[in-house]
């Protein structure tokens, strides 16, 4: 079936230098005596570490698991002893180290116990999570863990599955050597994709430069029990870029910011089902990896290389680099970065190291000022506008390059290679996208922090208050019961009076009552008498006057 | 003329009505000025503004009582910001106020902590953990660097460390190459 294929716009012819290695079979290099394996290969956290200095450890052991879903495992090449765990240089843009783990060989690569898995008994989600636990991830280079893509989202049904085996940078030929060889060793991975994501077609993009490996794709496809589709796909770089690829070949195009299954696509690197395979039918995590060692070296080539292996021994095994080599590439020269030094492992993102010499990459002249010709919005496969971008970027004007999608930039480097003042555009997008991103964190490390001293505010003021209701509540209950002992007091002093002046009644000399009855009645006159002055002078008023008489 | 007057006197009442209910509808609580300040501060929380705090600040420059170059940890792009929001010229940080210095956190020195929780009082944003003659420690992902905690430790056991750069935060630089001279 010959399906109709479709364009993308932009995208650049570079030389493609890919015979250079292309022609030889894949060579297996010999097991180091020294492996360093940073816990940081693949896009997420970074792994939570398992052993400890001096474990004896077998081929195949888990050395870290994932921390989190968007994490990947590591694990050990070869049999022998945990010899660090420290921070060591890394094949990584920035030149800084990074946490590692140093395993030195025993020689005897002893295997783990391995027990292949039987995918379709087990519930597709205990498959996902061995996949995660067996360290796979995309193997295209962006290192992005294989296990949450494979997920079945109710949401979005993957309908077409797409293996991307179109490898268009320049000089890069792992996957063309690895689908020329083991063409039916990657279908059966693709098989368990596609079992895994229940996705009712799938399609394999080949681009047409490399017609032995869709050949041998093809026939070991036609050897499957589940229709796979081989399309070759027109050589034009970037279309091994997955959105790229999408479009070609399904006239789809992924939304911006959007994932490929929101439009029913799910898309994965050749070598990754490759990976998928060795793990579910052999039991065998990612421990090793396809490179391509090319450019000024003797004998350029593919090597099956264990993860950890030195770059220097790797450039070695391909017969040394030539005397004019001034630096080495990881990954393509489109997208690759120059290694901070030889002496940093191979990693899982490693698919290409590239000897350079001045005459394969002449230093480019001098950049002249932006013309605004617009030849790099006419190479864009994304459909940017690389011009705006470049003087937003430029000025740091960051929230303008954000809104003119600057994360939509893949970073192909089309812009740099059409423009012909030479300006470096890629590194102004990626100066503001890092810088943007920083800002982002920055601006969340800043909402949290509010976050936190408003709590604390609201927390001591609320303790101020309990602190404050409690003493009140104190305070008015040792009020209420000192008034209730005034009481009793006053109530006593009261009783007491009472009790003296019924006392000093009963006391009271009544000497009178033997007087004649004249005399008696003389008595009771001044007694009348005096009773009448005390009653009136307290209305009189004068307090003096009071007191002398009391 | 008389329906002339009507309809203006209809149209004053009929407006009347619509803009005193969407004063009472729409109204907008607290100054949203200040919050817009406030959005743009640090949120250090290290009062060297002379302030309690970036709120208590945002709020003070709101009122028009402190400048917009009191705040160095916001450094020089946080004052320009202050200044494009508020539409004032932008000027140099004042000095009086302290330097800004590189991102930094709090690290106490676990061996010498003797667990009085002074330094967690001090704390504004509840970063220090510990108890009462336990040993306190900072949580380095919460602490904002204000150095807060510093002065009232009575022993002398927490340093600032500066945060370097590592993979997972570094950035990639800004372009920096010759251009071709022409003239």
């Amino acid at each position: 079936m010959i399906s109709r294929l479709f364009k993308f716009n932009g995208g650049v012819h570079p030389p493609q230098h890919k015979l250079e290695s292309a022609n030889t079979p894949i060579v297996t290099v010999p097991m180091p005596r020294r492996l360093v394996l940073p816990l940081r290969q693949h896009v997420g956290n970074i792994s939570k570490l398992q052993v400890a200095v001096g474990d004896k450890i077998l081929k195949g052991q888990l050395l870290a698991i994932a921390d989190g879903m968007i994490s990947a495992a590591v694990h050990a090449p070869t049999s022998g002893t945990i010899a660090a765990i420290e921070a060591q240089l890394i094949p990584h843009a920035s030149g800084l180290p990074d946490l590692c783990i140093t395993l030195e060989a025993d020689g005897e690569d002893r295997w783990i116990e391995r027990q292949p898995l039987d995918f379709r008994a087990l519930p597709k989600s205990e498959v996902i999570a061995r996949l995660r636990d067996a360290g796979v991830v995309g193997l295209g280079g962006a290192t992005f863990p294989s296990h949450v893509k494979l997920r079945e989202d109710a949401r979005h049904p993957v309908a077409t599955l797409i293996l991307n085996g179109a490898e268009c940078e320049p000089y890069i030929t792992c996957d063309d050597r690895l689908m020329r060889e083991r063409a039916e060793e990657v279908v059966r991975g693709i098989e368990i994709m596609q079992y895994l994501l229940g996705a009712p077609r799938c399609m394999v993009g080949i681009e047409d430069n490399k017609p032995e490996a869709a050949a041998a794709m093809r026939a070991a496809c036609a050897k499957s029990a589940t229709a796979i589709e081989v399309v070759e796909v027109p050589t034009l770089y970037p279309g091994g870029g997955a959105k790229q690829l999408i479009k070609v070949l399904t006239g789809r195009e992924v939304p911006s910011g959007k994932l490929p299954t929101e439009i029913g696509v799910q898309c994965f690197n050749v070598a990754t089902a490759y990976t998928v395979h060795r793990f579910v039918n052999f039991g065998e995590p990612v421990i090793s990896r396809i490179v391509t060692v090319t450019g000024n070296v003797a004998h350029p080539g593919n090597f099956e290389v264990p993860l950890g292996l030195a770059i220097d021994e790797l450039v070695t095994a391909a017969g040394g680099a030539g005397s004019e080599t001034n630096g080495y590439i990881m990954g393509g020269p489109m997208m690759g970065f120059n290694l901070p030094s030889i002496h940093v492992p191979v990693v899982k993102a490693t698919n290409c190291i590239i000897a350079s010499a001045p005459r394969m990459f002449p230093t480019q002249p001098p950049a002249l000022p932006c013309i605004r010709c617009t030849r790099c919005a006419d190479a864009c496969p994304v459909n940017l506008q690389p011009q705006e971008l470049y003087w937003f970027a430029k000025s740091q004007n960051l929230e303008k390059a954000r809104d003119y999608n600057v994360f939509d930039c893949i970073e192909c480097g089309c812009c740099n290679y059409v423009c012909p003042s030479h300006i470096p555009l890629v590194q102004y997008y990626r100066f503001a996208k890092s810088e943007i991103i920083a800002q982002d964190k920055a601006k969340q490390a800043a909402n949290l922090a509010r976050e936190r001293n408003e709590f604390r505010l609201a927390r001591i003021e609320r303790e101020k208050q309990e602190r404050a209701a409690k003493h009140a509540q104190r305070a008015a209950g040792a009020k209420t019961e000192s008034s209730e002992a005034d009481e009793a007091k006053k109530a006593a002093i009261a009783a007491a009076m009472e009790r003296a002046k019924a006392q000093k009644a009963e006391v009271s000399p009544k000497n009178t009552e033997d007087l004649p009855a004249a005399a008696q009645a003389e008595v009771a006159a001044i007694d009348a008498r005096r009773a009448e002055t005390t009653s009136e002078q307290p209305e009189a008023g004068n307090p003096v006057q009071e007191k002398q008489e009391n | 003329m008389l329906t002339a007057l009507l309809v203006m006197l209809g149209l004053a009442l009929l407006l009347g009505i619509v803009l005193g209910y969407s004063a009472l509808k729409f109204k907008v609580e607290g100054d949203p000025l200040v919050d817009k300040i406030d959005a743009i501060l640090p949120q250090t929380q290290c009062g060297q503004c002379g302030y309690p705090g970036c709120k208590p600040y945002a709020t003070a420059i709101a009122k028009g009582e402190a400048d917009i170059n009191q705040c160095p940890p916001g450094g020089d792009a946080g004052m320009r910001a202050l200044a494009d929001l508020l539409g004032v010229e932008p000027k140099p940080l004042n000095a009086e106020h302290g330097l800004p210095k590189p991102k930094s956190v709090a690290v106490i020195d676990e061996n010498l902590c003797i667990g009085c929780t002074l330094c967690i009082q001090a704390c504004p944003v509840d970063a220090i953990l510990g108890a009462a003659k336990h040993m306190h420690t900072v949580i380095a992902s919460e602490c904002t660097g204000c150095e807060l905690c510093l002065a009232p430790c009575p022993v002398d056991c927490i340093s600032m460390e500066p945060i370097g750069e590592s993979v997972a935060t570094w950035k990639w630089r800004y372009p920096v190459y010759e251009l071709k001279q022409t003239a």
